[in-house]
């Protein structure tokens, strides 16, 4: 009797969740329980319209577990491209509410609500999922193995977007915890707990009934990135409820010990899930879209040791001159300065892998997306080990630089490989000869990188504004300006800045066009890219010498 | 995959560098070198990490932690540099200690020195109810013009700014407290609206006439105590003017039937007791010095 235990349960965590919302005197933990039944009670009905049961006593025919567990991956990709677009719109609207504060909607639609909705959006829902599914996708390809666990990897999918619904609907209801990236109250931690470890079982799993002798690089990052992310969660959001049927808790940290937990987490959730979690997924996608070797296997295995044995100190870069004790902010800096060649190790085998298919950059935009990825990649690690030198630090910390940093990563990197990886599933998964159109996807790269410079760069001129402004002294000796002037000033990048990210936001419709048209079957009517490329530039190449001696 | 380690690895065409003999899904690995720079740079930053955890305080013990050969925290720097700015500027504030308020403006360099300390000081501690150029809000007055409500010379700015306003807080606190016309129900609503028709007469704004006539009465038996016959208002009493187009609570007709039924009034807290004498000086020659400052009336 397929699927019945599975609507059996589900069923009965409805009426649980029925229960709490009828039990709690918690206004917020009430509302959320009721937006956590009608989610379970949707839940319970599709299944139980899936239970199939057999006629006359006869076995049901048992599924296929010959060929790889695909059809997870492909859920992953499609809630991978939902989830991106509406943490970049929410991204968009929260940038607009900077720029012209009037659009704060109170309570549920104001900045202070809306911006954890975009971070974790951005970072959990459109990457974790990213991040899921392609690794899903790679470690069955690279242990030769099927997912290991059954029908759990399916718990994973589901049980993670459960999470994320929980969260989002949570800090629009006002439940948080108030620690930046790990915003979710309590009961929502504890089901990503449970998710996790499922998580981790499946693949760890698959690489130990693996038919290859040697595990891929690409499953090392992937699974340090699980790994880690389980510790960081556990620690970082250890906390005691007020009662069992109250949305409120309290972290059993507190003061600048608090302080410095939550930047453990905040910055190896930078720096295992945004970092290895993605080189892990470069390492796959990028040599598969070269259809070249790997640069440098010694390489590989010294910047990954190298990269998670130091990124784990780097942390308390984001305390320094706070009340942190000085040993711990020097220590942070230090570990931060050393993991710039580490983290450049993974731009440098991918960039490298190009070598000999440099000439592939001319008619293939998904490579192109590769590339730029890494190139952003070795941008913002890069800026990151220069902002935690602490006198950088003094005139970036609490400004917009910040912010552009982030976003350089965020969007440079995390963005444009995850695009780059879902262009190369799609025709695969869904076993379609080529994409809908290759010239949108350079379309959605050209939107993209211009959305991002944009962003970059205005927020650098903003952020150091803003950090001049606020130690400008005058001929007198006298701070010369107050906080307030220092926003007005900003002003017109914020408008730009939101400019950029509508550029990005943009650039994945197209996207999601060109995805739902090759999922469909389709092939655009086009001429093939490079062709008219190739041609011009062999009249430039011709007309040069006659230039140059006239 | 073969391993066979008699048997060479395949060599890469393109690049003419061997594999590592490992494949994975059709990705193998070339055998190159970490590249030297990227390796030295690696080593280059270990060393400076080495170096800088020798010089700054960096190992933890068990009671505090190494003080480096530097010994320099936050701490420490902090207090360096203030001291430094201290010095620079320590001249000056003696002088400033020393010299009455009234003096101030006759020494060149020391009225710059307050004026620029003074703005320093409005923006940290007043912008927020006077607005970063001093110009206020909707019941914050702007310290712009030539109206002020408790008079515009050194002394009266000095005093209003040293025990502020109605805040509970101060002996010598600025205070004044219009009736609450409408909710102590002393008038009624006719009478409060006849009154406001009348105001704005006073201040040059359209009106009924007929209304306004009536008000005049009321005006006369109600307000002129303190805001004068001609509605000009009176700085001892802090009673504004009310004879022209500057309002604290608005000047349209709602705006003053709302003050005169329940009025508002501002609350400034006594900034002496929080800044200090000498910051007070700055703030009040600062404030002088913004268009409206009145010369003191020599006796």
């Amino acid at each position: 009797m397929r699927n019945l235990t599975e609507a059996v349960i589900v069923g009965l965590a409805t009426f649980l969740a029925f229960i709490a919302a009828g039990l709690s005197d918690d206004a917020l933990f009430k509302a959320h329980a009721w937006v956590l039944c009608v989610i379970l009670l949707a839940t319970t009905i599709v299944l139980l319209r899936r239970v199939e049961i057999p006629a006359n006593g006869q076995a049901l025919p048992p599924t296929d577990t010959s060929g790889y567990m695909d059809g997870v991956i492909r859920y992953g990709t499609i809630a991978t491209l939902f989830w991106g677009i509406t943490g970049f719109l929410v991204g968009v609207l929260i940038a607009a509410q900077l720029a012209w504060p009037e659009l704060n909607i109170e309570p549920y639609f104001n900045f202070g609500r809306l911006r954890p909705l975009h971070t974790s959006a951005v970072i959990f829902a459109f990457g974790g999922n990213a991040l899921i599914c392609t690794s899903f996708y790679v470690v069955q390809r690279t242990c030769r193995a099927r997912l290991f666990g059954g029908k759990l990897a399916w718990f994973v999918f589901w049980g993670y977007q459960l999470f994320i619904v929980m969260a989002a609907t949570g800090y629009l209801l006002g439940a948080t915890q108030s620690k930046e990236y790990a915003e979710p109250e309590w009961y929502v931690d504890i089901w990503l707990t449970i998710v996790w470890l499922a998580y981790l079982v499946v693949y760890m799993g698959t690489i130990v009934k693996r038919k290859e002798p040697h595990i891929y690089v690409a499953n090392w990052f992937y699974l340090s990135f699980i790994i880690t992310v389980a510790m960081l969660h556990l620690v970082n959001n250890a906390a005691v409820p007020v009662s069992l049927l109250d949305a409120k808790s309290y972290g059993v940290f507190s003061g600048v010990q608090d302080a410095l937990v939550q930047w453990w987490y905040g910055h190896n959730a930078v720096g295992f899930f945004l970092t290895a979690g993605f080189l892990g997924m470069m390492y796959y996608f990028v040599p598969k879209q070269a259809n070249r070797p790997v640069f440098s296997y010694r390489l590989s295995i010294i910047h990954f040791w190298a990269l998670i044995f130091l990124y784990i100190w780097a942390g308390p870069h984001h305390l320094h001159y706070t009340a942190l004790p000085d040993w711990a902010q020097n220590l942070g800096m230090v570990f931060s300065i050393m993991l710039w060649m580490p983290s450049w190790g993974g731009m440098i085998n991918g960039l490298m892998t190009l070598q000999g298919a440099w000439d592939k950059l001319r008619t293939d935009p998904i490579l192109r997306m590769f590339v730029i990825s890494l190139a952003f990649y070795g941008m913002s690690t890069f800026e990151g080990p220069m902002m935690s030198i602490k006198t950088v630090n003094s005139l970036s910390h609490y400004t917009d630089w910040t912010i552009g940093h982030v976003h350089s990563g965020a969007l440079g990197w995390n963005g444009m490989v995850t695009f780059g990886a879902l262009y190369y599933l799609v025709p695969k998964l869904w076993n379609r000869t080529q994409l809908y159109s290759l010239r949108m996807v350079n379309w959605h790269l050209w939107l993209a990188t211009v959305g991002i410079v944009i962003y970059a760069s205005v927020l650098w001129v903003a952020g150091i504004t803003q950090g001049l402004m606020w130690r400008e002294f005058d001929s007198q000796g006298f701070l010369v300006n107050s906080f307030v002037e220092s926003v007005a000033a900003i002003h017109p990048e914020y408008v730009m800045r939101t400019f950029g990210g509508l550029l990005y936001l943009s650039g994945a419709l197209i996207m999601a066009y060109n995805i739902w048209r090759t999922i469909r079957g389709d092939v655009r009517e086009e001429t093939p890219i490079g062709g008219i490329a190739i041609h011009t530039s062999n009249v430039a190449e011709k007309g040069t010498p006659s230039t140059v001696t006239g | 995959m073969s391993n066979d380690k008699n048997k060479p690895n395949e060599i890469d065409e393109a690049t003419g560098v061997q594999t590592t003999g490992h494949e994975w899904d059709g990705i193998k690995e070339l055998d190159n070198p970490m590249p030297r720079w990227w390796l030295w740079t690696f080593i280059a930053s270990i060393i400076f990490a080495v170096g800088y955890v020798i010089y700054y305080p960096a190992i933890p013990l068990i009671d505090g932690s190494t003080m480096g050969i530097s010994g320099e925290t936050n701490r420490s720097l902090l207090k360096q540099e203030t001291q430094i700015a201290n010095q620079k500027r320590a001249e000056k504030f003696a002088l400033l200690d020393k010299t009455p308020l009234l003096d101030i403006q006759k020494n060149d360099a020391l009225n710059r020195f307050a004026v620029h300390g003074g703005k320093s000081l409005f923006k940290v501690n007043c912008v927020q109810c006077h607005g970063s150029g001093a110009s206020g809000g909707p019941g914050y007055p702007n310290l712009n013009d030539d109206e002020w409500i408790w008079g515009g010379d050194l002394e009266a700015i000095y005093t209003t700014i040293a025990h502020g306003a109605r805040n509970g807080e101060d002996d010598d606190e600025r205070v004044s407290e219009m009736p609450a016309f409408g909710r102590d129900e002393i008038l009624n609503r006719k009478q409060i609206a006849s009154a406001a028709e009348y105001v704005l007469k006073l201040s040059g704004q359209d009106h009924d006439a007929a209304i306004a006539l009536q008000g005049a009465v009321i005006f006369e038996e109600n307000c002129t105590s303190c805001h004068g016959e001609t509605g000009l208002g009176g700085r001892e009493l802090g009673a504004p003017s009310l004879a022209d187009a500057i309002w604290l609570y608005g000047g349209s007709r709602e705006e003053i039937i709302s003050q005169i039924s329940t009025p508002k009034s501002g609350v400034m807290p006594p900034w002496k007791a929080r800044l200090g004498e000498g910051a007070v000086k700055q703030l009040t020659i600062y404030v002088h010095s913004l268009g409206g400052g009145e010369n003191t009336k020599v006796e």
